[in-house]
C-alpha cells in the first residue's frame, strides 16, 4: 500500500471522497491510532454492549482558533469536552464517535499530531474511540479543521444526582478558573501576550466519581466552559427560579489570569474553562463535597464560592471584595470568539 | 496584582465612605457629575453609589466615545464597510452599536463585508501591509486618550507611504464638551440638572494635563476633581469635591497625582498638533453640533483620510424613537426613566449607543445597578 506523506502532504479533496485516498487516511492514521476491537471491524458503525439502562449521551462541535494553544489543542479538548459532558451526568464515559471535518490543503502533519493527541486523551480517560467519519470541504470553506465529537456513558446505580437546586445550597468550584480562555487568548493572531498560562483541558470524570463517592446525592454538576462560571449560575438562577451570591474573595483566580483580565477589560468570571466544574450540593454535604474534591488531585485548589438564595428577580450577585454587591449577568456579545 | 489590589482596598473604601459622611452638609444635595464612561463603569462595578451618603448624586456625563457618536457617522462606517475592497478595523465595542434601522457593522459582517476586531490602531496598520490589494479602513474613535496612537498610526503611514491605509476620523475634545453642557444647563431655566462639580478624568488628562478644564472651573465656577479610574481613586475625589463644594470653592483639584501633571503628555500633544486640527463643528448624540468639538486629519495627511479618499452622502441619522440616549448623555434623564431600559434595550439587543459599551451609562447600570431597584 502507498505511505501518506505525513511529513509534507497536506488534506487533498479526494481524503475525503470515498476512494483509495481515503482509505488510505484511516488505515494509517486513525484506526492506527484510536486502536481498537470496534474500529478494527471496519464498519460503518459499532456495536455496543451496554447492561446498565442509565445510559448518558452527548455531542460536540469544536471549532477553536488557533488548533493548537498553551496545554493542548483542538483534538485533546474535543475528547475532554464531551468526556465532561458525560461526567457531569454523575456518569462513567465509556464510548466516543468522532467527526472530522477537513479543509482541503490543511498540512497532514498537523492532523497527524491532532489525532495522536486525541488518541492520548481518549486513552488517558480509559474511553474508546469506537466510529468516525471523515469529511472534506474546498479550501475557504474550512478553518483547517472542525471536530465534533459525540459520547456514550452509564450512571452507576448508587450515583443519585438530584438535578434540583434550592435555596441555602452551596456552590463550589473546582479549582482556578479562566485558565483555557486565557490561554487560547495569548495566542490569537492580533492579541498575543506571553503568559505561562496553560489550558486546563482534561477529563473531569475522576473528580466527579470521587465526589460521587463521598456525596451520592449531589444536586447538580456543570462544567463552565463558554460563558464561564457566571454562565452556569445564571442558568440555573433561571432553570430553577431562584438567585446566587458568590463572595468575590472566595475565587480561586491565579494573579497571571486576573492580570491578564485587567489588561484585556475582561471578567474572568465569564472565561471559558475546559477542566473545571461547578457543583451544588446541600449545605450540610458541602464540607465532605470539598474534602474529596481536594483530596483528588483535580480539585485541590477547590472553593465554596458562594450559595443559592431565593430571588424572584433570578439575579446572580456578587459581594465584591471592595464591599459593594453587584450582578452578575450573562455575558452579552462575544468576549471571546472561538474558544472551543 | 501588585499596584491594583491596593487601589481596591474595602476596609480603606470604608474609612473614606465615613469620612465623607461626616463631611456632607446633611441639609444640601450634591449633583456630581462623572464626565467619563471609564469612571461610571468603576462606580457600578464596584457599587461605590451604596457606600455613599444618599444626599450625593452621582450623574453619568457623556464621555463615553461609543455613546456620543451620532448616529450619522456610524451609518458612514457601515458604508464604508461595504464598499467593495474594503476591510473595516474598529474597537470592539463600535462592531455592536446600532446606526439606523438598528443595523451594526456586526450584522453587516454577518452579511458579507470585511469588518474586524482591532485592539489598536497598529493591528490595522499591520493589516494594511499584509493586504496591499484591499483598501484598509481604520474607524478611529475616542476622546483624547486615544487621539495620540491615530497621530502616529498617520506619521507611520505617511512613513511607509502606504497606499491602501486611511482612517475615518471622529476624535473629540473632552473640555469642550463639559463647556458645552455648562452652557446647555446655563441657557435653560428649566434644566433639571444643575451640577455641583465634575469628577474629571483620568486618561484624558494625562494627555491634556489638568490645566485644560480652566474655562470649565473658572468661567463656569465649577470644583473639578481629576480623579483615577480605580475604586479608591474616586471615593477620594468624591471627598475631595464635596470639601471644595461647602466652601464654595472652584477650580482645579488633582486626585490622580501619580499619572496627571498640570501640563499633560507634550509629545502626545505635539504629535496630535502635527496630524490633526479642530473640525469647525461636530455632532455629538445627545449634544447636538458643538462648535470646535472634534479633530480631523491636516490636509498634509489628506491621502489618510477615508472621507476624502470615499467621500460620501450620508442621510441624517434615525434615532430609535423612544430612545433617551440623547437626555442620559446630558444628565437629564437615568437609564431606569427609559420605558426601553431592561425590556426592549438590553446589552444583547441594544436599541441605543448607551447600551453597547460597558461604558454607557445605561449598559453599566443594567450590569451592576439593577440590585438598587428593589
Amino acid at each position: 500500500m502507498i505511505k501518506v506523506n505525513f511529513k509534507h502532504g497536506m488534506v487533498e479533496m479526494n481524503h475525503g471522497s470515498g476512494g483509495k485516498a481515503m482509505h488510505q487516511l484511516i488505515e494509517q492514521l486513525f484506526l492506527k491510532a484510536f486502536d481498537n476491537a470496534w474500529l478494527l471491524q471496519r464498519r460503518d458503525q459499532a456495536s455496543l454492549n451496554i447492561t446498565n439502562p442509565r445510559l448518558v449521551m452527548t455531542t460536540d462541535g469544536h471549532v477553536i482558533s488557533p488548533l493548537f494553544f498553551p496545554g493542548g489543542d483542538i483534538g485533546s479538548l474535543a475528547v475532554h469536552g464531551t468526556i465532561n459532558d458525560i461526567a457531569m451526568a454523575g456518569a462513567t464515559p465509556l464510548y466516543l464517535s468522532v467527526a472530522f471535518i477537513l479543509e482541503e490543503g490543511f498540512p497532514l502533519s498537523d492532523l497527524q499530531k491532532i489525532v495522536h493527541s486525541m488518541a492520548k486523551a481518549a486513552k488517558d480517560a480509559n474511553v474508546a474511540i469506537v466510529a468516525g467519519d471523515t469529511k472534506v470541504v474546498e479550501r475557504g470553506k474550512g478553518d483547517g479543521v472542525f471536530i465534533t465529537t459525540t459520547g456514550i456513558g452509564v450512571v452507576p446505580t448508587e450515583v443519585q444526582l438530584t438535578n434540583q437546586i434550592a435555596p441555602g445550597d452551596k456552590v463550589i468550584v473546582s479549582g482556578f478558573i479562566g485558565d483555557h480562555g486565557i490561554a487560547v487568548m495569548s495566542k490569537r493572531q492580533n492579541l498575543q501576550f506571553n503568559t505561562e498560562i496553560l489550558s486546563d483541558s482534561t477529563s473531569l470524570h475522576g473528580l466527579t466519581a470521587q465526589m460521587l463517592r463521598a456525596v451520592p446525592t449531589l444536586h447538580c454538576l456543570r462544567d463552565p466552559t463558554r460563558g464561564g462560571v457566571a454562565g452556569v449560575l445564571n442558568e440555573w438562577a433561571n432553570q430553577y427560579g431562584l438567585g446566587f451570591v458568590i463572595d468575590e474573595n472566595a475565587l480561586p483566580i491565579r494573579d497571571a489570569v486576573r492580570g491578564a483580565c485587567e489588561l484585556l477589560g475582561i471578567d474572568p468570571l465569564y472565561v471559558a474553562n475546559e477542566g473545571k466544574l461547578v457543583a451544588v450540593c446541600a449545605a450540610a454535604d458541602a464540607d465532605n463535597v470539598l474534602a474529596a474534591m481536594k483530596a483528588h488531585p483535580q480539585g485541590l485548589d477547590a472553593a465554596i464560592i458562594g450559595e443559592a438564595i431565593s430571588d424572584s428577580h433570578c439575579f446572580v450577585q456578587m459581594k465584591t471584595s471592595f464591599g459593594g454587591k453587584r450582578i452578575v449577568d450573562w455575558l452579552a456579545g462575544d468576549q471571546l470568539p472561538r474558544i472551543c | 496584582m501588585k499596584y491594583i489590589s491596593e487601589f481596591r482596598d474595602g476596609k480603606m473604601a470604608q474609612l473614606i465612605a465615613e469620612k465623607i459622611k461626616r463631611t456632607v452638609e446633611p441639609n444640601r444635595h450634591y449633583a456630581i457629575m462623572e464626565f467619563c464612561g471609564g469612571h461610571t463603569h468603576a462606580i457600578h462595578r464596584y457599587g461605590i453609589t451604596s457606600l455613599l451618603p444618599k444626599n450625593i448624586e452621582l450623574i453619568h456625563g457623556p464621555g463615553c466615545p461609543v455613546c456620543i457618536l451620532p448616529i450619522a457617522r456610524i451609518d458612514y462606517a457601515i458604508a464604508l464597510a461595504e464598499l467593495p475592497q474594503v476591510i473595516l478595523c474598529s474597537y470592539g465595542d463600535m462592531l455592536r452599536v446600532p446606526g439606523s434601522d438598528q443595523y451594526s457593522l456586526l450584522k453587516a459582517k454577518a452579511k458579507g463585508a470585511d469588518v474586524r476586531m482591532v485592539y489598536s490602531i497598529d493591528d490595522a496598520l499591520m493589516i494594511a501591509r499584509q493586504n496591499p490589494n484591499k483598501e484598509v479602513i481604520f474607524f478611529a474613535v475616542g476622546f483624547e486618550t486615544t487621539t495620540p496612537p491615530t497621530a502616529v498610526a498617520l506619521l507611520q503611514a505617511q512613513k511607509e507611504q502606504l497606499k491602501n491605509f486611511t482612517i475615518f476620523c471622529n476624535h473629540v475634545l473632552t473640555p469642550i464638551a463639559m463647556q458645552a453642557l455648562l452652557e446647555a444647563e446655563k441657557n435653560d431655566v428649566n434644566s433639571s440638572v444643575n451640577l455641583d462639580g465634575f469628577i474629571g478624568p483620568s486618561h484624558v488628562s494625562i494627555v491634556i494635563g489638568s490645566d485644560a478644564y480652566k474655562i470649565v472651573a473658572e468661567h463656569y465656577h465649577k470644583p473639578v476633581v481629576i480623579a483615577g479610574f480605580e475604586p479608591l481613586d474616586v471615593m477620594q475625589s468624591i471627598e475631595m469635591l464635596v470639601v471644595m463644594i461647602n466652601e464654595k470653592r472652584y477650580g482645579i483639584e488633582n486626585q490622580y497625582t501619580r499619572a496627571v501633571s498640570s501640563t499633560g503628555n507634550i509629545k502626545s500633544q505635539q504629535f496630535i498638533a502635527e496630524t490633526l486640527e479642530l473640525r469647525d463643528r461636530f455632532e455629538w448624540r445627545g449634544l447636538g453640533y458643538i462648535e470646535k468639538s472634534a479633530m480631523k486629519i491636516k490636509a498634509e495627511f489628506a491621502a489618510f483620510d477615508a472621507e476624502l479618499r470615499f467621500p460620501m452622502t450620508i442621510a441624517e441619522g434615525k434615532e430609535h424613537k423612544a430612545c433617551e440616549c440623547g437626555a442620559i448623555l446630558r444628565g437629564a434623564k437615568k437609564p431606569q426613566d427609559c420605558k426601553l431600559f431592561a425590556v426592549a434595550c438590553t446589552p444583547e439587543n441594544p436599541l441605543g449607543s448607551c447600551m453597547v459599551s460597558s461604558e454607557g451609562a445605561c449598559a453599566a447600570y443594567y450590569a451592576y445597578g439593577r440590585l438598587s431597584d428593589d
